[in-house]
């Protein structure tokens, strides 16, 4: 890499091109290189921003506009309408119910996403490549199959229905339900962030460590987190943002019960089916408003990492 | 014999990296495993250090089985091709590390790094991070760090196979002067015969998990034992190197 780096630049001061930092991948890490710029001709700026206005135009028209409606129609009937919707009775509890989820899923993801990772990248077996197909089994299934699956697995007709009733466990159309569905739709956010950087990262580091009398919980402490600090956060944070939006797993199981097993996504639905669109669209500036947030943590983090 | 290795075996995976490996090394020797790419010397050597375990065979050191011992019991230092520097510590924080994880005091942790900070000539360069050094630098630490808990036996793994040709020979010179100060068993592993020749006073070249000959490099250039070491050595090239050696 180093040696790389020496001769672009070397490259560049005998032929006077200019070498611009670009992330090639796009995962904010491993493959940020300096790349030559594109010769200066005119073609390629005309393509250049080509694209760039097609980017622009596409954002605006899926993202920015949406964006614009939500904030618009939750304010749509002035401003004391919408802190009614907001403090309603029903609107609070599913914000703490969404909270509560997305800690537990955030929380759960990020232990696994480490154990999984780390077994992943430290150490060779026969299967390694299957349990990786298999942690990313949500990012392939249909939301609403995952919350079938946790119907048919532990609901009064399931699997361990009897076994569940017998021992008074409710799972099914209640709070268990909507953490478990959440959890299995992100999982493998944390796990996926992980994996590049701790493979990337090899396994000598820790080998030393360990010659020199390290134990384990010393060596991921020590030598391991540092590592990977960036990268985790950075999971944990997609993992966040898509846990507090989750729909269809969690309203499979939940059963819509109101200032029970709701989440702000199901409530905003129910809302809507009412009618009751300015409420709707006010819950929804919640998640908005969250999901802007996330964002610029993301952002940070991003910024951070590539320091 | 200060380490002694017994009709060792070792498969990965059905490839044969070590096939009947038997051979010894005497206390404040410095040997080189010779051989291509392949051939199971780093494997040997990871063995020695406790890395992978043989599926056969006894590994001894100073007269005592260290099969079923952690390598970090064994009284070893190892530097790994890369270095394997703690990317995240500085300097002087990578070589107390064995120190620190053997909970010796703060003032005893504080005199042994100067010690060996002054050893690579790097006092004032102790507070830099890996990324900030060159990769001569890098090795010294290495040798520095592998040295600090006071081991027995030094392995190093491709030691010069990061380095630039131009510093090498440079580094090979500090290196066998510096383990002859020290005065340390040592092993290492390389793929480049003038490497060994120069550094290593006594050779054991391996050839697809077996050991093809062991002795000094006088006895391998003058009396090379099977086909392969034939092949293997550029005599002429010995003795080109041996001149310039005595010059």
């Amino acid at each position: 890499m180093e040696t790389y780096e020496k001769g672009m630049e070397k490259l560049a001061m005998s032929e006077k091109i200019r070498t611009y930092q670009q992330d090639i991948v796009g995962d904010g890490i491993e493959s940020i290189q300096k790349v030559k710029e594109p010769h200066g001709d005119n073609s390629g700026r005309a393509v250049k921003y080509a694209l760039i206005a097609v980017s622009v135009l596409f954002l605006f028209v899926m993202l920015v506009l949406p964006l614009i409606v939500v904030i618009v129609n939750a304010l749509r009937d002035g401003w004391a309408v919408y802190i009614r919707s907001v403090r309603d009775e029903y609107t609070v509890k599913a914000f703490w119910l969404t909270v509560l989820a997305t800690v537990a899923a955030a929380t759960v993801n990020t232990f696994f996403g480490i154990f999984a990772a780390y077994l992943i990248s430290k150490f060779y077996f026969r299967g390694r490549q299957l349990l990786v197909t298999l942690i990313d089994i949500p990012f392939s299934i249909s939301p609403v199959i995952a919350g079938l699956i946790f119907i048919l697995t532990f609901g009064n007709v399931g699997w361990m229905g009897d076994f569940l009733k017998a021992h008074g466990i409710k799972i099914v159309f209640a709070v268990p339900g909507v953490i478990l569905a959440t959890i299995f739709v992100t999982f493998p956010f944390v796990f996926r962030e992980l994996l590049p950087v701790m493979s990337a990262q090899g396994k000598d580091e820790e080998e030393a460590a360990g010659l020199m009398g390290a134990r384990g919980f010393t060596i991921f402490r020590r030598i391991t987190l540092p590592h990977i600090k960036w990268a985790l956060l950075y999971g944990v944070i997609l993992c966040t943002a898509r846990a507090m939006g989750e729909f269809g797993a969690v309203s499979v199981i939940s059963g819509h019960l109101r200032g029970k097993t709701n989440t702000l996504p199901l409530h905003v639905e129910i809302l809507y089916n009412e009618f009751n669109t300015t409420a709707a669209f006010a819950v929804s500036s919640i998640l908005v408003i969250l999901a802007v947030l996330i964002l610029i943590a993301r952002n940070i983090v991003e910024w951070k990492q590539k320091k | 014999m200060y380490v002694e290795m017994k009709q060792i075996n070792k498969t990965f995976d059905g490839f044969l990296a070590s096939n009947n490996v038997s051979f010894g090394i005497e206390k404040g020797h410095l040997a080189a495993l010779l051989g291509p790419s392949g051939s199971g010397k780093t494997t040997i050597l990871r063995m020695i250090a406790g890395l992978d375990k043989p599926d056969s065979g006894d590994i001894l050191i100073n007269g005592v089985k260290v099969n079923n011992l952690p390598g970090s019991k064994r009284g070893i230092g190892f530097v790994f091709q890369n270095y394997a520097l703690f990317r995240y510590m500085t300097v002087a924080d990578n070589i107390a590390f064995g120190l620190k994880v053997q909970k010796k005091s703060k003032a005893e942790i504080k005199s042994r790094v100067e010690e060996l900070l002054e050893l690579i000539s790097m006092q004032e360069l102790g507070k830099r991070y890996p990324h900030q050094l060159s990769g001569g630098q890098r090795q010294r630490v290495a040798f520095a760090r592998a040295l600090a808990p006071n081991p027995q036996l030094l392995l190093l793994d491709e030691p010069f196979a990061a380095i630039d040709a131009k510093v090498r020979r440079e580094l090979r010179t500090w290196l066998k002067e510096m383990i002859e100060r020290v005065g340390i068993t040592s092993i290492f592993v390389t793929h480049d015969q003038e490497e060994a020749m120069e550094v290593a006073d006594t050779i054991i070249i391996t050839n697809q998990g077996s050991i093809e000959q062991i002795g000094t490099p006088e006895e391998i250039c003058k009396n090379p034992k099977t086909d392969f070491v034939k092949d293997f050595i550029d005599t002429r090239r010995y003795e080109a190197l041996k001149q310039l050696m005595n010059e």
